[in-house]
């Protein structure tokens, strides 16, 4: 039986599964149901002066049928009293020992910081997640995404809460810059325990065409809001995998983006994540989704035979490398299995139309199934991309009789390429 | 025209077979459209409706543009979405089929643009600038209301003889009312008329009311879209039975006005949809048992699988390798007398027994309307059928043919893609092209 026993810069959890710091870990009650549910820690929505919202406050995006494959919010930090939260905070941890509860929390002046995380600590959270991200405003107010992408002032702040806590601290980063790296060095030189990423993508999900007003509309406006869910995990796993692999980081990583599935944990787990930490598929289907990202987790460990977390963790760091780096002389074509194939022509029209046009419907109207010019193939992989046939396409390497050679290699040491395919 | 239809009739009990979709219904079921290129589905269509896009659009919310993506390829998207075989047409052809699942509903979702189109109004063709051409088209069923369209939009003016009150053909008279009533039918007549610029001419018979020479001479060219005769009688003892009727007849006073219900018994005499449809109607209007008896075996019938499926689970039996040699009763008919046939159809010495039967529908077929224009110079006649190519050129100048009469009988979707590249000939022809 693998062991999912979590530890994320010190915070301990029975899983690496968290709830976000979001709608979904807003009230006590709601973490304890969670923890029921099998969700091994979570990240108490973000404490500060309370605020008041606007409704209406959450927007997504609908792709070819699929509701919410993003989304976004334009809500702010808790707007229930501090009084009542660490009231909460303290029922839950003497509830749920085991558990994670990690303050996430946002203010502005020192003397702040100092008073709530002190309070934090006296109801009980095992960490505490400085909030330097949230793009939408809070940080019109000085705080969330404002600190964040400032690096001078995301040390200062992360050296304050350092200074003032006794449990470790995740410093919550934003996306919203250029290069993720110089903001996880600020922490690190703050003197954080480890930090949390991504949180959402400035963004605007959508635009009312009949009103002509952005969504979610607020009566006649909208504002940029926090954009999540299943369509920014690629921008997540690369801003995560970012930090892994800079060896000036080497602090613990919890790794937030369009989790949805085990498959997606597994993905940011080998990418050098330690912990993960949900909202969107939660705020769409529920705490349930936890079982199928423990029961899917597992059996994924014990197929690939890892009996603990820390043997995956950034097991997948080492093949990210530079495109200069790349083997020019690696050569893959496309294959279809006959059998397999339905005879859609998705490839077809694919590959004529947004690749190199070398699929091929045959001639004679015997067969749909089409045939690959395997001459004029560049191996890009948009054919099994649009085969809606599982393994039906498959891309397979072609022996050339070039020996391996990079950009880097050709350039330095004049290394031969073999010749370009599809460039005439 | 529709309040031409009298009201209380027979087919207003049945309810749709296959129901229509809700907007959410058919999202969820266009989006599962794989959106195939070159698609199987499109082939299998005989009008060639891009499917793929006009599902695509459901998908996107853009139903108008689905709508005219429909009726730009059939202008009778609306009835073919209800009474086309699908099965053995574009969705037989779903590359779904091939992964073992369902096909996508192309009937259902088709139905949900077109009935939204009806239902809002909407009309995507304009008639063309008047070409002074005429042209005179026999028969208002769905090869000449194609046709007719298609003609308009050249800007040729067109002239409809209809030999029934009602416009619509078969699709009026002969269509399944569990796929669609009459009214619908004529509904559709008139919303492919409003093209403007046809005038119909109703209850009129050609070589009756009006002979054949003369309409040559009073237009440019002629279309000949006058469909199927009459049933075609079985010349056995007791057909003059009161209760005996040939299926066509009787679908037709079912659908367009009443036909007496008290039966508890039916025999249906053949094995063709004509015959299911009559299988299934019976059983819709009440009739306890409905025995279809067929000369042949099961799998040798001309009707539709998936058709005969549904007859049987809506309870109905059937009497293979059976052949009726009298219909017997005093006065009306009570029982069916047959015998059963070998595999060379011979009829097997003291095999007779006896079906009870107060309704007897024979559908084994519809004489052909061709015999009376044997006698033109250049028409030629194939069994009955009317001798045309696949642009529906006869051998006789400026005359036109599509639809049952030209194809012995098949669906509407081939009646409407006949009509259509026979307009297309016609114009061509009109415009000092090719030849008829």
């Amino acid at each position: 039986m693998p062991d999912l026993f979590t530890n994320c810069g010190g915070i301990t959890s029975p899983n690496p599964f968290w709830l976000a710091s979001a709608p979904p870990a807003n009230s006590g009650a709601q973490i304890q149901r969670a923890f029921d549910a099998g969700w091994g820690g979570a990240v108490w929505k973000t404490l500060g002066q309370p605020i008041q919202n606007v409704s209406s406050r959450f927007g997504a995006t609908n792709v070819r049928g699929v509701q919410g494959a993003g989304f976004n919010n334009i809500e702010l930090i808790t707007d229930r009293s501090l009084e009542i939260n660490f009231a909460e905070i303290y029922d839950t941890k003497k509830k749920y020992p085991k558990h994670a509860v990690v303050v996430s929390l946002m203010v502005e002046t020192k003397q702040e910081w100092k008073d709530l995380i002190k309070r934090s600590i006296d109801a009980g959270a095992d960490g505490l997640e400085l909030n330097f991200g949230c793009p939408h405003g809070m940080c019109e107010r000085g705080m969330g995404s404002a600190v964040g992408q400032e690096p001078r002032v995301n040390q200062e702040i992360t050296s304050w809460a350092v200074e003032f806590s006794s449990v470790p601290v995740l410093v919550k980063l934003t996306p919203n810059v250029s290069d993720i790296v110089p903001h996880g060095l600020a922490a690190k030189r703050g003197g954080a325990h480890g930090v949390s990423l991504i949180n959402t993508i400035k963004s605007i999900i959508g635009v009312d065409i009949d009103r002509y007003v952005l969504e979610p509309r607020v009566a006649q406006l909208s504002t940029n809001g926090g954009y999540c869910g299943s369509a920014v995990k690629p921008i997540a796993l690369h801003m995560v995998a970012a930090l892994a692999r800079e060896p000036k980081f080497g602090l613990p990583i919890s790794g937030i983006g369009g989790i949805s599935n085990w498959r997606d944990a597994v993905e940011f787990l080998l990418l050098g994540s330690s912990s993960l930490q949900v909202c969107t598929e939660v705020m769409l289907r529920g705490y349930r989704v936890v079982e199928d990202m423990i029961d899917g987790l597992e059996e994924y460990m014990r197929t690939h035979g890892f009996e603990r977390l820390d043997q995956m963790i950034g097991k997948a760091i080492p093949s990210f490398s530079e495109w200069g780096n790349l083997d020019l002389n690696y050569e893959t074509v496309a294959k279809i299995d006959a059998d397999k194939c339905i005879g859609c022509h998705l490839c077809v029209v694919a590959c004529h139309d947004g690749a190199h046009q070398c699929i091929h419907p045959v001639k004679d109207g015997k067969t749909r199934v089409p045939v690959i010019d395997e001459s004029e193939c560049v191996g890009c992989n948009l054919c099994k991309i649009v085969c809606p046939v599982d393994d039906c396409i498959t891309m397979v390497q072609v022996d050339n009789g070039f020996a391996p050679s990079t950009w880097n290699e050709h350039v330095t040491q004049g290394k031969p390429l073999r010749p370009k395919k599809g460039a005439h | 025209m529709t309040d031409k239809l009298g009201d209380n009739r027979s087919e207003e009990i049945f309810e749709d077979f296959k129901g229509e979709y809700t907007r959410e219904q058919a999202v969820v079921e266009a989006n599962r459209c794989l959106y195939c290129a070159d698609a199987p589905c499109v082939q299998a269509c005989p009008t060639h409706i891009e499917i793929p896009q006009f599902i695509r659009k459901i998908a996107t919310g853009n139903v108008k543009g689905s709508a005219r993506t429909i009726f730009e390829s059939n202008i009778l998207g609306m009835s073919c979405a209800r009474v086309c075989p699908v099965e053995v047409l574009c969705a037989g052809d779903c590359v779904y089929n091939h992964m073992g699942m369902p096909p996508i509903q192309i009937g259902k979702l088709q139905r949900f643009s077109t009935d939204h189109a009806f239902d809002a109004g909407w009309r995507f063709f304009e008639a063309g600038p008047d070409s002074g051409k005429s042209v005179g088209l026999i028969g208002a069923g769905p090869a000449s209301l194609a046709c007719a369209h298609e003609l308009r939009r050249e800007g040729h003016s067109v002239t409809i003889y209809e030999k029934r009150a009602e416009v619509g053909g078969l699709n009026t008279t002969g269509v399944a009312p569990y796929k669609m009533k009459a009214d619908r039918s004529v509904e559709e007549a008139e919303w492919v008329l409003g093209i403007g610029g046809v005038e119909v001419k109703t209850g009129v018979t050609i070589g009756q009311d009006v002979t054949f020479e003369a309409l040559e001479n009073s237009h440019d060219a002629l279309f000949l879209g006058a469909g199927l005769g009459a049933d075609t009688a079985m010349r056995i003892p007791g057909e003059q039975l009161e209760g005996v009727h040939g299926a066509v007849a009787w679908i037709e006073k079912m659908k367009l006005a009443k036909v007496p219900a008290s039966a508890r018994t039916c025999v249906v005499v053949g094995g063709g949809n004509t015959a299911i449809d009559a299988v299934r109607e019976a059983g819709g209007l009440g009739i306890r048992r409905v025995v279809m008896v067929y000369r042949g075996a099961q799998e040798k019938m001309s009707g539709y699988r998936h058709e005969w499926r549904a007859a049987q689970v809506e309870g109905a039996e059937a009497q293979w390798h059976a052949l009726p040699v009298a219909f017997e009763g005093d006065g009306k008919v009570e029982r069916v007398r047959c015998v059963k046939l070998d595999d060379a159809k011979k009829p097997i010495p003291g095999s007779e027994f006896v079906i009870d039967a107060e309704l007897v529908l024979i559908a084994i077929g519809q004489s052909k309307l061709g015999e009376m224009l044997a006698t033109l110079q250049g028409v030629e006649l194939d069994r009955g059928r009317i001798v045309a190519d696949e642009h529906g050129r006869t051998g006789r100048k400026g005359l036109f043919a599509g639809g049952d009469c030209k194809n012995g009988g098949k669906e509407v979707v081939n009646a409407a893609a006949e009509g259509k590249a026979a307009a297309r000939a016609i114009h061509d022809y009109l415009m000092g092209g090719t030849n008829a």
